[in-house]
């Protein structure tokens, strides 16, 4: 097998054995994505002089016989909304497409001291705002299972790039969905850590009471390997936990005896595909089958989720774009009258039609005269909802769900419907809005091969329960397939 | 002004606070430094960054709540103010805008030797903007300085209490002295680091308050005052002229001597407040709060009342003294001895210890003088066994090296001479030495005795007690 196609804790054991060298597993991941990017366009930036230079200093401490991090020497891909010291973050847009931050994200701290090999930025919907990496203003990426369709977003590039081998994990960040929504379509394994365990300093701010950093790779080894490097308490983001975390990987265990498995009645109704419902249901009786219990639970809040999610994200995303104005950093439209004039154009220019859509839709919802009936009140429900889960966690440890209603779509098939496009995340904002921990891990195929994705959603810090839930149920089902490409 | 109007004042006041580092990062929190140089990515708000609270600036914010009589809200959370301006990198202001830190407050300031008592309606914390730097070398273009990004500030709301440009200079200068007497401000008024919006409405006696409009660009109290009363002639005439008052926002412009137009109310801006998502609820433990409570020392605005109505001091000297801390803190510890009457010490402090400061330009902790050895003084004065002028030679001493008075003294042989005997000898000498001055007393030229007491001074070489030389003198005239 292709040193591209294994995974991290393959990887990690043959580079620590001296089977392989990093410079070899770089050049192996370049190589590949010189093959199939062309058809994949998963990356925004490619990073492949200054990888290669980590490698070899990786392959150096290793022959020094250093005692180096799992992870060392293994290459990964970052969601091009998490701030790179002297590599371009663009976030999608083309009002940051010359923006090179003069700081790391603290997550990247993390990858670099950990002496991961960081293979480029990889694309995205514009400011995280989509479901189908449509909405970037460099490129369209295409799901490694059928080029004609949508990978998913908004870290559709994290995702594809770890089904097609271009990356071995990637990070990407999940404010409604967007780790678990492409990692379901593109049939690998994405995790949506609880709020607060992964640092925010450095990911460009979509919705910050909801956005979230997390880890994406082909198995659940792999992501329980990544999440434990990149979680813990950061005195640089105010909303970041003050807690101690468990090796999550050397936590592992793929015993289900009597875990309590819930089952939403909410999650299940009409907008859910047949095929969806079926191949979930299937994944959780095979779970019963080893000994989980399944319990049919109810939701009644779920139904005000969406609008609540899109309410408060765009409020919070109107805010927090509001910077980006062409006067100290970024894109400038060229020809103004004065100040607003300046305003005016750069932001008409600078960003896209969703994002513009999301600005203005925040913008209204925090007027005066609106907020009340907006704002307010969909923080009420976000309440409410964070209630309704807690109180499902006191009888149960899990809840099932699709992670998506559907398979991968047609590109341009809903781009001119953005409610339609809003209503992919259905199953996922909920998650978001209650601040839970929640993954995607594929679960079967639709009949023409594309993956689908079973959810699986847990309290507050309860990514051990979740990552364990998801192993057992990998070693049944079988885990990740590689697409042909 | 047409004395049918009432005038009606509140103010907003915005404090830098002297906190080491910014509210939100670790940069330094100075003021004059070269352009941009005190900046880090999280306050020139680059995308990705987070702000984290400088705990310092709630404790500040506490403790003027405290100064300003207010209850302090335990909980409270911090609100991003939205607006666009080249000098604001986020495109928001973190402020607090439901929940302020401290609410209903007061704070009694002292106008024509009376006490009066505004309401402190809130004070908050929020971070200060940036500078745009405008010049014609710029061509065309203005420059932004974004140092002052992030520096802390308090916003202290008035009631509208304030019935003259007068009463709201004094409650100006009161908020400088007890935010000095905190040391939590630098109150370098031309650095801005007080400034302050106006908030003014005229009406006719008995009717209710009139339409306000707010004049913001106020950069010094004086400023302020100038601002009030034009405002304030400019509504009454527009009343008296058959018009109505606005509700506007106007810009001052001091070299003008006028305020301007900036925008009406339809024009506001909607600041759009939400709840910061960045940052914490900010919780305050009661044994926080309370200790802060004890931090805080007699207020200015306390002692000039206890000056003026306990020590019969005036206004003016009461305010002079209350409000340089190191000299009130001198008069306090004279005072607290109570020997003597505060003239006799405000006559030294007013006189010469303020000319001395004024003319070598130290502050009273660079010289010597301290409660001990000022009172030291004045006992030996009062006693007599100095003299008045004798004792300004000590104090020329004094002020300047650690010397013993007593030491003193007898080293310059400054003992006053009470000894009958001495002083009638000196008395018969000078008296056979100016026959003439006695002829012209006893022919009724009654301050020719002035000046026999005079050359009996100058005799004893100042040292003796003036009060008996005279009524020796006196005597021997008249036997």
């Amino acid at each position: 097998m292709e040193l591209f196609n294994k995974t991290a804790v393959e990887l990690s054991s043959m580079l620590k054995n001296k089977e392989i060298s990093s410079v070899d597993l770089t050049n192996s991941v370049f190589d590949r994505i010189e093959k199939v990017e062309g058809k994949v366009d998963a990356y925004v930036t490619l990073n492949k002089e200054n990888a290669l230079l980590k490698a070899q200093e990786i392959d150096a401490k290793i022959a020094n016989g250093e005692e180096l991090h799992p992870l060392a020497g293994i290459p990964i891909g970052i969601k091009d909304n998490i701030s790179t010291k002297g590599l371009r973050t663009t976030c999608s847009s083309k009002m940051l497409e010359n923006y090179v931050p003069p700081f790391n994200a603290t997550v990247m701290d993390k990858i670099d001291n950990a002496g991961m090999v960081v293979t480029g930025k990889l694309n995205m919907d514009e400011f995280a705002m989509g479901s189908s990496t449509e909405n970037s203003y460099f490129k369209k990426t295409k799901n490694p299972f059928d080029e004609t369709r949508i990978p998913g977003g908004s870290s559709g590039g994290s995702a594809a790039a770890v089904a097609a081998s271009e990356a071995i994990v990637t990070l990407g960040s999940d404010t409604g969905g967007s780790i678990r929504q492409p990692a379901s379509y593109c049939g690998v394994v994405g995790l949506k850590p609880t709020y607060g365990t992964v640092s925010r300093f450095g990911l460009v701010a979509f919705a910050s009471s909801l956005d979230q950093i997390g880890p994406i790779g082909k198995c659940v080894e792999d992501v329980a390997m990544l999440q434990s490097l990149i979680c813990g308490y950061d005195k640089m983001d105010a909303t970041s936990a003050y807690r101690e975390y468990p090796d999550f990987k050397a936590n592992l265990s793929s015993d289900v005896k009597g875990l309590k498995i819930g089952l939403p009645k909410e999650y299940f109704g009409d907008g859910i595909d047949e095929y969806v419902k079926v191949s979930v249901m299937n994944a959780v009786k095979e779970l019963e089958k080893n000994g989980a219990e399944i319990r049919e639970i109810s939701l009644p809040s779920t139904d005000y989720a969406l609008s609540s999610y899109y309410i408060i994200s765009s409020a919070e995303a109107s805010s927090n774009l509001a910077r980006y104005d062409g006067v100290k950093y970024g894109f400038r439209a060229e020809n103004y009258d004065n100040l607003i004039d300046m305003y005016e154009k750069t932001r008409s220019e600078g960003f896209g039609d969703e994002v513009k859509r999301r600005i203005m839709l925040g913008t209204f919802v925090l007027s005066s005269g609106f907020y009340d009936a907006y704002y307010k009140k969909a923080k009420l429900l976000q309440r409410r909802i964070s209630a309704e889960f807690s109180e499902s966690f006191k009888d149960i440890d899990v809840i099932a769900t699709p992670t998506v209603p559907s398979t991968a779509f047609k590109i341009g098939e809903n781009i001119g419907d953005p409610l339609k496009m809003y209503a992919t995340d259905v199953c996922t904002v909920t998650i978001n809005i209650a601040g839970l921990p929640a993954m995607s891990i594929p679960c079967g195929y639709d009949n023409a091969g594309l993956p689908i994705g079973l959810q699986l959603i847990g309290d507050k810090f309860s990514e051990q329960k979740l990552l364990n839930t998801a192993y057992a149920y990998e070693k049944l089902f079988g885990g990740f397939k590689l697409p042909t490409l | 002004m047409n004395k049918d109007y009432e005038v009606v004042i509140g103010l907003e006041t915005h404090a830098e606070l002297s906190t080491e580092s910014k509210i939100f990062c670790d940069c330094k929190n100075a003021f004059g430094l070269e352009v941009n140089s005190q900046v880090c990515p999280i306050c020139m708000g680059m995308p990705g960054t987070l702000p984290t609270l400088n705990e310092k600036v709630v404790d500040y914010a506490i403790m003027m709540g405290h100064a300003l009589n207010c209850s302090i809200n335990r909980v409270c959370k911090q609100d991003r103010k939205n607006y666009f301006y080249p000098d604001l990198p986020k495109a928001y202001q973190i402020s607090q805008d439901e929940t302020p830190l401290c609410q209903n407050g007061y704070v009694d300031i002292m106008v024509n030797g009376e006490e009066k008592r505004i309401g402190i309606t809130r004070i908050h914390i929020e971070e200060d903007a940036g500078k745009l730097l405008h010049s014609d070398k710029f061509e065309g273009c203005s420059l932004v300085d974004l140092n002052r990004c992030g520096v802390p500030l308090i916003e202290i709301v008035s009631e509208p209490d304030m019935r003259s440009s007068e009463e709201a200079k004094a409650y100006l200068e009161t908020l400088k002295s007890i935010l000095q007497y905190l040391d939590i401000c630098d109150c370098k008024m031309q650095e801005g680091s007080i400034r302050c919006d106006v908030n003014v409405s005229v009406h006719k006696k008995g009717e209710p308050f009139g339409t306000r409009t707010e004049m913001k660009n106020v950069n010094s109290f004086s400023a302020a005052v100038r601002g009030i009363d034009f405002e304030v002639k400019r509504q009454i005439e527009v009343l008296e002229n058959g018009g109505t008052i606005t509700q506007e926002t106007r810009r001052w412009d001091d070299a003008k001597g006028e305020s301007v137009s900036m925008r009406s109310k339809e024009d506001a801006h909607d600041y759009r407040y939400f709840p910061e998502p960045d940052l914490k609820t900010i919780v305050v433990e009661q044994e926080r709060i309370d200790n802060l409570k004890s931090l805080i020392p007699e207020l200015p605005n306390k002692k000039i009342v206890k000056y003026v109505k306990e020590y019969g001091l005036s206004q003016k000297d009461a305010t002079f003294i209350a409000e340089n801390i190191e000299i009130a803190k001198l008069f306090d510890g004279c005072m607290t001895k109570n020997l003597y009457s505060a003239k006799s010490y405000t006559t030294w402090i007013l006189g010469d210890l303020v000319a001395y400061l004024n003319e070598t330009g130290k502050t009273l902790s660079q010289t010597n003088i301290n409660a001990e050895n000022l009172t030291a003084l004045v006992e030996k004065i009062e006693k007599k066994v100095i003299s008045n002028a004798n004792g300004k030679k000590i104090f020329a001493i004094i002020v300047n090296e650690d010397k013993d008075i007593d030491n003193l003294i007898d080293e310059m042989g400054l003992t006053q001479v009470s000894d009958t005997s001495a002083l009638e000898a000196i008395a018969d000498e000078v008296l056979a030495n100016n026959e003439k001055s006695v002829t012209d007393y006893k022919n009724g030229k009654t301050n020719a005795l002035g000046f026999l007491v005079g050359q009996c001074m100058k005799a004893s070489k100042g040292k003796a007690n003036p009060g008996m030389m005279k009524e020796i003198i006196l005597k021997k005239i008249d036997s």
